[in-house]
């Protein structure tokens, strides 16, 4: 990777508030770059940003609130809908928290089949990022890539659970319904045909150089800065830290798996970048080698017809597309939940990019937004 | 030329240069949009029209349908008069380009000088535009606009002097005329006297990008960051005039690097010559023009400048003393 | 001297890989479907909103009225009601209400039903001009109109 050059890079020094004559521009709640209902107040001192002020909540949907007022089987629509991008993630942690709770122990086959279904999330929520990253930046065609790539995984998932983004399929105790073949052949064929796409989109456009100059040595986060915020994900990849909750905290099948996880020093927004699209390639290695070693078997175990969890405090962390999200439920063994905390990547992402945007121009702010790959109802739950 | 004949035919070219001026607009359009959709494997528009060749059509009265906003606050000459001012210079570059052997406005000898000097109108008007309409968004656009245009013209104007140097006259129809027979007459091939001809070509065709605002270099209009940039608060017929500029000076720059390069109207077999290949020629410029857009993210600002400043400039001053060492001792 | 250049050089090969890619793309077929011209056919497990499934041998519905979903439902939009007819053995349904505005096709009615009742239509095709066409009197549905006979679940 190129050393950044930080002398074409014109940083203004962050003034004092009131000492340059500053104006206050409003990213708004709609705007076509912040991908979704997101207000960043930027002060701005003509093209440098001297105060990004993100002002979240248009999106509050008050997911937790519903938590503390539904049994938990009634829960499991609002899992899919807190990051709809990587609905199958948010699901798999919910439904680890009760099992755990419970001491439900589901069965292998269930296991490998959540394994692969939230894997194929991981590259559809990586895609949609991807394409809509290069819309930021101007580059209007690898959207619709992306999103021709991310049809054959929908296709995939609606033929398997019969819905397209909000799966409702990780039931407590097991899956709505068993796979069969034509997901899994299709998702064998699935695999070979984004091999080749992925090595185009390399070509296409990691390799270009106005991308590269675009992101090379652009938002700089060290480590430093992600430890003091809690940012979390490929953010925190990107800089350097090696930790990926799927190897910290093993759970589910994924200790039977060998893949990789992508760590890059540099920190800019390239390195998330690269991070990025080397998961997608991961993905398909885990894919690959869970359709191989299938067991066969059950899906669901017999779970008790009311479902209460015993008093308690329980924690439960995935590995979402954006970062780590933990679950954590308390209960006073009633079938309601007495609070129904949801701890979400996007949210710590965000905070740090007050001060990661210090002195860039407006361009830079905005592609290092991107690269953070926010999805604003993930903040506000 | 007689008194009676004079007005006729200048009537006859007034009227045929706006018709093409707004056909190419219009169509270009269509073109780009049809274009677009085949780069990103959808069809593009279809409904209107068979193969949606009316959707142009409809896209005018749709704006000429809308209510002219003037903001409250804004400048209330200056935001009337930019798109005039748009569009107006335009259709004076015409007037020097040769389509066809006998098929120009005028016979001007200092041809080239004009049309550059009519061109750099645009960059007046979309700032004007820009500073009139009283919007934050407009006023940073309109102030990218500025130092881009002023950036990328330098290198353009030391590109076509060096073309100037080897073809010894300003005036386009010779220009075109010196490039007569095989296609290897064409000035691009004129290795003789500059051997990084292809090289002047593209620095030519960079900066034609970034005077007309086009992607990878429009940061004016960049839609994702700044909505509309120096046209956001314009409606109607206002906005359509803008969009309407920006393809004639598409046109205008391609029909210029066809007449400097590639021979204008001249055919490649050295028989035949005329309108039809001036024609094909500019159309697979603005194609490649369109195919540039399609393809590519935009570029930073400040990287944008660079390229300019720090490259284009160093490059085209080298090959200025390329071609006058060539021409002086060869 | 020697690195920019090659920077440059470098930098026009992968645009022009870049451009070549594009113009590979431009010549391949549309990927998109022209709908209202032509559409897809959903698939088998498809989650359209739920219908009453009716029995084969007896043409009417399997429901029983134990008010299992409306009770599993997230969002309240069922309501059930049933009695026992003469010479019953158990309760049959007489009044189904589906509000599909609230419906987020969790799929709990459908799996919590112990007689296989309710089933997923394939209806995708929902378009009105008001709330009350998406109240569904889904026993009305049943009787008046021809419905797929109860499928095995899965």
């Amino acid at each position: 990777m190129n050393k950044p050059k930080l002398d074409l890079v014109p940083t203004g020094p962050p003034a004092a508030p009131g000492e340059n004559e500053t104006f206050v521009l409003n990213l708004g709640p709609q705007h076509p770059a912040t991908h979704g209902v997101l207000r960043v107040k930027l002060t701005m001192d003509g093209e440098f940003v001297v105060r990004a002020e993100p002002v979240p909540g248009y999106i509050h949907r008050m997911h937790e609130k519903m938590g503390e007022n539904r049994t938990l089987p009634q829960f499991l629509p609002n899992t899919s809908r807190i990051d709809y991008l990587s609905a199958m993630h948010y699901t798999h942690a919910f439904t680890g928290v009760v099992e755990r709770a419970m001491g439900i122990e589901v069965t292998p086959r269930c296991e490998y089949i959540r394994v692969i279904t939230s894997e194929l999330n991981r590259i559809s929520s990586h895609l949609v990022w991807f394409g809509a990253f290069l819309l930021d930046l101007g580059g209007f065609t690898p959207l619709l890539y992306a999103f021709d790539d991310r049809e054959q995984i929908l296709d995939l998932l609606e033929g398997l659970t019969g819905a397209r983004l909000t799966y409702c399929y990780y039931q407590i105790g097991g899956l709505y319904n068993d796979v069969d073949d034509a997901f899994l052949d299709g998702t064998r064929e699935f695999v070979s045909y984004m091999r080749p796409r992925l090595d185009m989109y390399r070509k296409l456009v990691t390799d270009n150089i106005i991308l590269r100059k675009r992101l090379i040595g652009i938002g700089v986060i060290s480590q430093e800065m992600c430890r003091k915020y809690g940012a979390v994900g490929p953010v925190m990849r990107g800089s350097g830290v090696a930790y990926d909750v799927r190897r910290a905290e093993p759970y589910s099948a994924y200790p039977e798996f060998d893949f990789d996880i992508p760590v890059y020093d540099e920190g800019d927004s390239m390195a998330r970048y690269m991070v990025r699209m080397e998961e997608m390639e991961q993905s398909l290695r885990i894919i690959e080698q869970a359709l191989d070693k299938l067991p066969d078997g059950e899906v669901n175990v017999k779970v008790p017809r009311v479902i209460k969890v015993p008093p308690g405090d329980y924690c439960y962390a995935v590995e979402a597309a954006r970062g780590r999200f933990t679950v954590r439920l308390v209960s006073n063994g009633k079938p309601i939940p007495y609070r129904l905390k949801l701890r979400t990547p996007s949210f710590t992402n965000l905070s740090l990019y007050e001060e990661a945007s210090q002195g860039m121009m407006l361009a830079d702010a905005l592609a290092l937004m991107g690269s953070l790959d926010l999805v604003i109802p993930d903040i506000d739950r | 030329m007689s008194l009676t004949e004079d007005p006729i035919r200048l009537l006859l070219f007034l009227a045929c240069t706006m018709a093409f001026v707004g056909f190419n607009a219009a169509y270009l359009v269509w073109v780009e949009r049809k274009g677009a959709g085949r780069f990103q494997r959808r069809p593009g528009p279809t409904e209107v029209g068979p193969a949606g060749l009316l959707q142009p059509v409809a896209d005018a009265v749709k704006l000429m349908s809308k209510q002219l906003i003037v903001p409250p606050g804004a400048d209330a000459i200056l935001f009337r008069l930019a798109p005039i001012m748009v569009m107006a210079p335009a259709l004076m570059c015409f007037v020097p380009i040769p389509f066809g052997e006998t098929l120009a406005g005028r016979d001007i000898n200092l041809g080239l000088v004009m049309i550059f000097a009519f061109g750099s109108f645009n960059v007046m008007a979309i700032m004007l535009g820009g500073w009139a309409s009283r919007n934050k968004y407009a006023i940073i656009s309109a102030a990218r606009i500025v130092s881009q245009n002023v950036a990328y013209e330098i290198p353009m104007l030391l590109v076509v002097i060096t073309l100037i140097m080897v073809t010894g006259t300003m005036d386009m129809n010779e220009i075109v005329r010196q490039q007569e027979g095989w296609f290897w007459n064409w000035n691009i091939f004129q290795l003789g006297a500059n051997p990084l001809m292809p090289v002047t070509f593209l620095i030519f065709f960079i900066c034609m990008l970034a005077e007309t605002n086009r992607a990878p270099f429009d940061m004016a209009e960049a839609e994702s960051e700044l909505v509309a940039g120096a046209f956001t608060e314009y409606s109607g017929m206002g906005f359509g005039l803008f969009f309407m500029g920006e393809y004639a000076h598409i046109v205008i720059g391609c029909s210029l690097g066809t007449v400097l390069f590639f021979g204008g109207w001249q055919s490649p077999f050295g028989a035949l010559s005329g309108v039809p290949w001036f024609l094909l020629k500019m159309y697979t410029l603005c194609f490649i023009v369109i195919w540039i857009r399609w393809t590519f993210p935009r570029t930073q600002f400040y990287g944008l400048l660079n390229l300019s400043w720090k490259i284009l400039i160093p490059v085209s001053l080298g090959t200025l003393i390329l071609t006058s060492i060539m021409l002086k001792v060869f | 001297m020697k690195g920019p250049f090659f920077e440059i050089l470098g930098g026009l090969r992968s645009l022009a890989t870049g451009m070549r890619i594009t113009m590979q793309q431009f010549l391949k077929r549309d990927v998109t479907v022209q709908y209202p011209h032509e559409s897809l056919e959903m698939p088998k497990r498809y989650r359209g909103h739920i219908e009453l499934a009716r029995d084969e041998e007896t043409g009417k519905s399997l429901c029983v009225a134990c008010g299992g979903c409306q009770k599993a439902c997230p969002s309240g939009c069922i309501v059930v009601e049933g009695a026992k007819l003469e010479g019953e053995k158990r309760k049959s349904v007489t009044d189904f209400q589906l509000d599909f505005t609230k419906c987020s096709l969790c799929g709990s009615c459908v799996e919590v039903c112990h007689t296989d009742a309710l089933q997923y239509s394939r209806d995708y095709n929902l378009a009105s001009t008001s709330k009350d066409s998406f109240h569904y009197d889904l026993l009305r549905r049943l009787q008046t109109e021809e419905s797929v006979p109860s499928e095995e679940k899965e």
